[in-house]
């Protein structure tokens, strides 16, 4: 038996895989890297692929990632697998969609509040209705 | 019987609204479940991610990240509050909502600026109605919560602390504790404090930090850095929106079994009254009758 390290691969929904593996292969930003043991420590990107991942007295296990963080310690490593689908232009996308939501929502502050204000109106017209209805029922 | 029949149509009424409110406790249970099952998956996660960092700010790196540098002047704050979408869970919301309005009122009285980041309905319309400075939103979360809708949101205030537009960041939700408990909390989100960091790490980061090492890193320092900050934080707050949903749900079982409960001594109590004005007028009737007997 040969020496091993300890993986964890996580989510933010879940853990994926936590163990003791010999070695493992990941795609890697620059291209597929192997890890064995007491690797020197590393920090990259990973971008979505198969990781192999060869644990002892077990058959080659592939992990499905889609893309995240690859961190290596001496004795540890850890993949941050992204659940959602990640870039630059894309989560800016996304900041201004937000932004423009939180915008508008300001805007329409006042025609909320002429709603409520309209909502209550209406409350008491037809309270006003019922208490006429009401009275005409009792034969006035 | 004058009476009665209002007294059963309140009973009737009554009856109706306790049915709903056990249907929505019964609901509310089952996603509790769920929820609280959800928040427990995002721990690895969270552990990971903060071991990691625990490394880097150990690590003698050539880069330092602006989330790490703690900034001496203070002026203008950014925070980030996180609320359910729906009403209905008791004081929930309101518990959160008065701990950042107190909190925001101190800082404005000592002259610093805040801007909002809402994640949920109600706190988005709360924020609102106070005139609040409110930069990005997230609402309609659903059931679980997303870490894509989430990406958004809080890469406007990331952004802004990057930009100098905000000194601190701090994050208001409210922390599952047990069922019967949720604890609105306040958390310092940026700058990166140590404690935050260091927690969990264990008796290895003592030994370790006194090496001067570096990563290998591919393929740049700062890219990568960044990345893993960025991550960092959206994992605080998707955990923070976890707990804030599984708190929901236990808040909205807990608020709608007391109702159930006082729907029931409700209807008890009217049951009581229409019984005793149901025998009163049978007594007043039979009595009647026996004086009018009498007379004849």
């Amino acid at each position: 038996m040969g020496i091993t390290f300890h993986l964890d691969i996580v989510s933010a929904e879940d853990s994926i895989y936590s163990g003791a593996v010999e070695f493992l292969v990941a795609p890697a930003q620059m291209g597929e890297i192997g890890i064995y043991p007491r690797h020197t420590p590393l920090l990259t990107r990973i971008k979505s692929g198969m990781v192999k991942i060869k644990a002892q007295l077990k058959e080659e296990e592939l992990i499905y990632v889609s893309g995240g963080m690859l961190e290596v310690q001496p004795d540890t490593v850890t993949i941050l697998a992204d659940t959602a689908i990640r870039g630059h232009d894309l989560d800016e996308a996304k900041a201004l969609e937000s932004k423009r939501a939180a915008e508008d929502a300001m805007k329409n502050r006042e025609s909320e509040l002429d709603y409520a204000k309209a909502q209550a109106e209406l409350i008491e017209a037809m309270a006003q209705l019922a208490a006429i209805d009401k009275l005409r029922k009792r034969g006035h | 019987m004058a009476g009665s029949r209002e007294i059963r149509n309140k009973i009737k009424s009554v009856k109706n609204t306790q049915k709903i409110t056990r249907a929505m406790e019964m609901v509310a249970a089952s996603k509790m479940r769920k929820a609280q099952d959800r928040m427990k998956k995002a721990r690895p996660y969270g552990e990971k991610i903060r071991k990691v960092a625990t490394h880097m700010s150990q690590a003698n790196t050539e880069y330092r990240h602006p989330f790490l540098i703690v900034r001496d002047t203070i002026k203008r704050i950014g925070i980030i509050v996180v609320t359910s979408d729906k009403g209905l869970c008791g004081g929930l919301n309101t518990n959160v909502l008065r701990k950042a309005v107190n909190q925001m009122k101190q800082w404005q009285s000592e002259g610093e600026q805040i801007e909002v980041c809402c994640i949920g309905n109600k706190g988005l319309g709360f924020m609102s109605r106070i005139n609040a400075n409110v930069v990005s939103q997230v609402i309609a979360l659903g059931d679980a919560p997303d870490i894509t809708k989430l990406i958004g949101a809080v890469k406007v205030v990331l952004d802004g602390y990057i930009e100098d537009r905000f000194d601190r960041v701090y994050i208001f939700y409210n922390r599952f504790v047990n069922t019967m408990k949720q604890e609105p909390l306040m958390e310092q989100l940026l700058p990166l404090t140590n404690e935050r960091v260091q927690k969990n790490s264990g008796s290895d980061s003592e030994s370790e930090s006194r090496m001067a090492w570096d990563y290998i890193y591919e393929p740049e320092a700062k890219p990568v850095i960044d990345d893993i900050m960025i991550r960092y934080v959206e994992a605080i707050v998707y955990q923070a929106v976890a707990e804030n949903m599984a708190s929901e749900q236990s808040a909205r079982m807990v608020a709608m079994k007391a109702a159930s409960d006082n729907a029931g001594n409700v209807i008890d109590e009217l049951t009581l009254i229409y019984n005793k004005s149901r025998q009163a007028a049978i007594t007043k009737e039979l009595s009647e009758i026996v004086g009018g007997a009498a007379a004849v």
